[in-house]
């Protein structure tokens, strides 16, 4: 394999991992900071990608649609906070489960019943669209290096907000302790508000982005938000930090493990066996690379409560 | 959970009471009209293969609206493409609906839970779609009979197309589940170049990023691929954005015209392979065509099509034979005495279509993606497995 090859591999686990991170991150605050397991948090991923579609088929205009995916995921965040999630703070995990679970499902049908069955149409707008040439000479896609630029423009905002910020100090102390930040005459209702809504908007993004090169379709959440828990596990469940360096991690051994694995068994195996194995193997990669992160860190990368 | 089960089996029973009395009753009556024919159609209608199963559907109630046989009834329930639901939806079917005759599941692993079952209880099954090899080989059933294809067929025709173009040198890609082993062991078995390089990826991944790359540094003459539904649509996209200049083919599900609008101008040009288009110029197609579209404000699908073949079958089965004679009916369904929107259409002796299959381009047409045929990939096409069957 050529070198050439390989870092434009590297790249696209570049870009993978920091869509993870945009998903990852909102899933990890609301977990760290209000204790709530969000299964609920795929659905406003696909919220996101069809209010991008949905607006951008309207208006003709991408940047709209992406827009617009912000603040109907934030908006429907929002909304679900104060009408569900709420009530769900201080039950236990199996009632958070169950009731995201039925968002989940209302969520899917809703869409379905708005949108019908059938995937939407949506595409780069004609200004990313293509590819560039890059120094030393690799073409990469002009569209994925802007999602590139635009998951660590995010990643910087959000250490920030949450390093320098008065809202940032608001949500690390009610991680440490919530009863004594209400005690301090902080709004913890609202902050939770806010801080879901926030969450809610990064997974909208997401979804608009990824959407934009995947497939708009109801059900597109779902298989993202089992690797964003993977990601949250290896971590260590609320830190912003941990999410980064867990999407990263989980998105370029995902992707390099689809294009070493089958060529590292073919020296030895024959070429069909070796790709059916390597291509298995490459399946479990980052749930291996979970597992051992578990047993070195039981409480992930940058756990607080180890 | 012990009390809704007893309540399941509280309705059965009383199902049972009631259907007894309505056969004692319909007894009664004693006219010597042919036993009505009841169908379960089980496919998918939720999540994120529905727009197949809404496809199929629709297909097949065309038909059966247009016919107006009163002595046909269908009852539909979703599958969730899932094989635990599917089971038990078949198990209901026969058990509590009674139903003669099974049909349209779209998933092959959903048809291999559902179909040995039900045509040992000596139900016929009519596939609309699904058609693995295990069922058309060895494991093939008298009662058992696939409307659309075998599942090799299209990927044995994308084979023929590529060394008929004088492709030296081919990259082949499909999902590692046992649908797309077969896909390109059937691309493998008509393709007489060389595969440059053979490549399995995640069942419903999303992001080829990574395989985009190893393509383009193959330098081959051309790519199959074979990815199914929301799959083919992402690859599509980031394909035509990498802007390789390599021909592609591939099976029509990729290109097919429920998702060919969510792909948009990138899949333009691009072969596939089909046993139906809209185009095939035949007094039954230009009707069914025109039909659905009027019916349902869209252009039809390969699964619209082979649904609304499927419905069409059984009518000209009801035509001349009797269900409570299994035997007769089953000759029937064998003769394939219908109009097929795909003309030619005989079913070889595993009970699998034998017909041609058709390379189609993607074009616009008016402003709408749709599919037009350019060439005729091969003839009077059976199946690999048929000489292992025995029935």
């Amino acid at each position: 394999m050529s070198m050439l090859l390989l870092i434009e591999q590297l790249l696209n686990g570049l870009q993978s991992g920091l869509m993870l991170f945009l998903m990852a991150a909102g899933l990890t605050l609301v977990f760290g900071v209000m204790g709530l397991i969000n299964l609920a948090h795929g659905s406003l991923y696909m919220v996101g990608a069809f209010a991008c579609a949905g607006v951008a088929a309207a208006t003709g205009s991408f940047w709209l649609g992406l827009a617009a995916s912000i603040a109907a995921a934030a908006a429907a965040g929002a909304i679900v906070e104060v009408a569900v999630i709420r009530r769900l703070y201080a039950r236990d995990h199996l009632d958070q489960v169950l009731a995201t679970f039925a968002l989940i499902l209302i969520f899917s049908e809703g869409t379905r019943w708005l949108y019908g069955s059938f995937p939407l149409y949506l595409n780069v707008p004609p200004s990313l669209s293509g590819s560039v040439t890059l120094p030393g000479g690799i073409q990469y896609s002009l569209f994925r290096l802007a999602i590139i630029g635009a998951g660590l423009a995010v990643a910087v905002g959000l250490f920030l907000l949450i390093g320098k910020t008065r809202i940032g100090v608001q949500v690390r102390a009610g991680e440490a302790d919530r009863e004594m930040i209400a005690a301090l005459g902080v709004d913890i209702g609202r902050l939770y508000t806010l801080v879901f809504a926030l969450g809610a908007a990064l997974a909208g993004m997401a979804g608009a982005l990824v959407g934009t090169i995947q497939s708009v379709q109801v059900g597109m959440g779902e298989p993202v938000l089992i690797l964003a828990f993977v990601v949250i596990v290896i971590g260590g469940i609320g830190s912003i930090k941990g999410a980064l360096v867990g999407a990263l991690l989980v998105g370029l051994t995902d992707t390099m493990g689809r294009v070493l694995l089958p060529s590292i068994f073919d020296l030895f195996m024959e070429t069909s066996a070796a790709t059916s194995v390597g291509a298995a193997l490459a399946s479990m990669a980052i749930y291996i690379l979970m597992a051992l992160v578990l047993i070195v860190k039981p409480g992930g990368l940058f756990g607080a409560r180890a | 959970m012990t009390g809704s089960k007893t309540g399941i089996h509280r309705e059965t029973r009383m199902t049972r009471y009631l259907t007894t009395t309505a056969l004692a009753l319909s007894m009664i009556g004693g006219a010597a009209m042919a036993e009505p024919v009841k169908v379960g159609m089980i496919t998918t209608l939720s999540g994120g293969g529905a727009s197949l199963g809404i496809d199929t559907r629709d297909g097949f109630m065309l038909a059966v609206e247009e016919a107006g046989n009163p002595e046909l009834e269908v009852v539909i329930e979703d599958d969730q493409q899932k094989p635990e639901i599917a089971v038990q939806l078949s198990d209901k079917m026969i058990q509590s609906e009674d139903v003669d005759v099974l049909t349209g599941i779209v998933w092959s692993n959903l048809a291999m839970a559902v179909v040995p079952g039900a045509t040992r209880q000596g139900k016929f099954y009519l596939s609309t779609n699904a058609a693995p090899s295990q069922l058309a080989g060895k494991g093939c059933h008298e009662n058992y009979f696939s409307v659309s294809y075998q599942n090799d067929n299209l990927h044995e025709a994308a084979g023929a197309y590529a060394t008929n173009e004088g492709f030296g040198t081919m990259f082949i890609m499909a999902p590692n589940y046992p649908a797309g082993q077969d896909s390109l062991s059937g691309f493998k078995r008509f393709y007489e170049g060389e595969v440059a390089s053979e490549v399995y990826t995640q069942l419903g991944q999303t992001d080829y990023a990574a395989e985009i790359a190893q393509i383009r540094d193959s330098g081959a003459d051309g790519l199959f691929f074979f990815l199914p539904g929301g799959m083919g649509i992402s690859f599509m996209k980031q394909w035509a954005e990498a802007g390789i200049d390599m021909p592609v083919v591939g099976p029509a599900f990729s290109f097919s015209q429920d998702i060919l609008p969510a792909i948009g101008d990138a899949a333009i040009g691009v072969k596939n392979t089909a046993q139906w288009s809209k185009d095939i110029d035949n007094e039954a197609n230009a009707h069914f065509v025109e039909a659905f579209e009027a019916k349902y404000d869209r252009l039809p699908s390969l699964y619209a099509a082979q649904g609304y073949d499927t419905a069409r079958l059984l009518l000209s089965a009801m035509e001349t034979a009797d269900i409570a004679d299994a035997d007769a009916f089953r000759e029937a369904l064998r003769a394939a005495d219908f109009d097929s929107v795909r003309g030619d259409f005989a079913f070889g002796p595993n009970q699998h279509p034998v017909q041609d299959i058709y390379v189609r381009e993607v074009i616009s047409e008016d402003g709408t993606l749709t599919n037009k045929i350019v060439a005729t990939a091969m003839e009077d096409r059976g199946d690999a497995y048929a000489e292992e069957c025995s029935m």
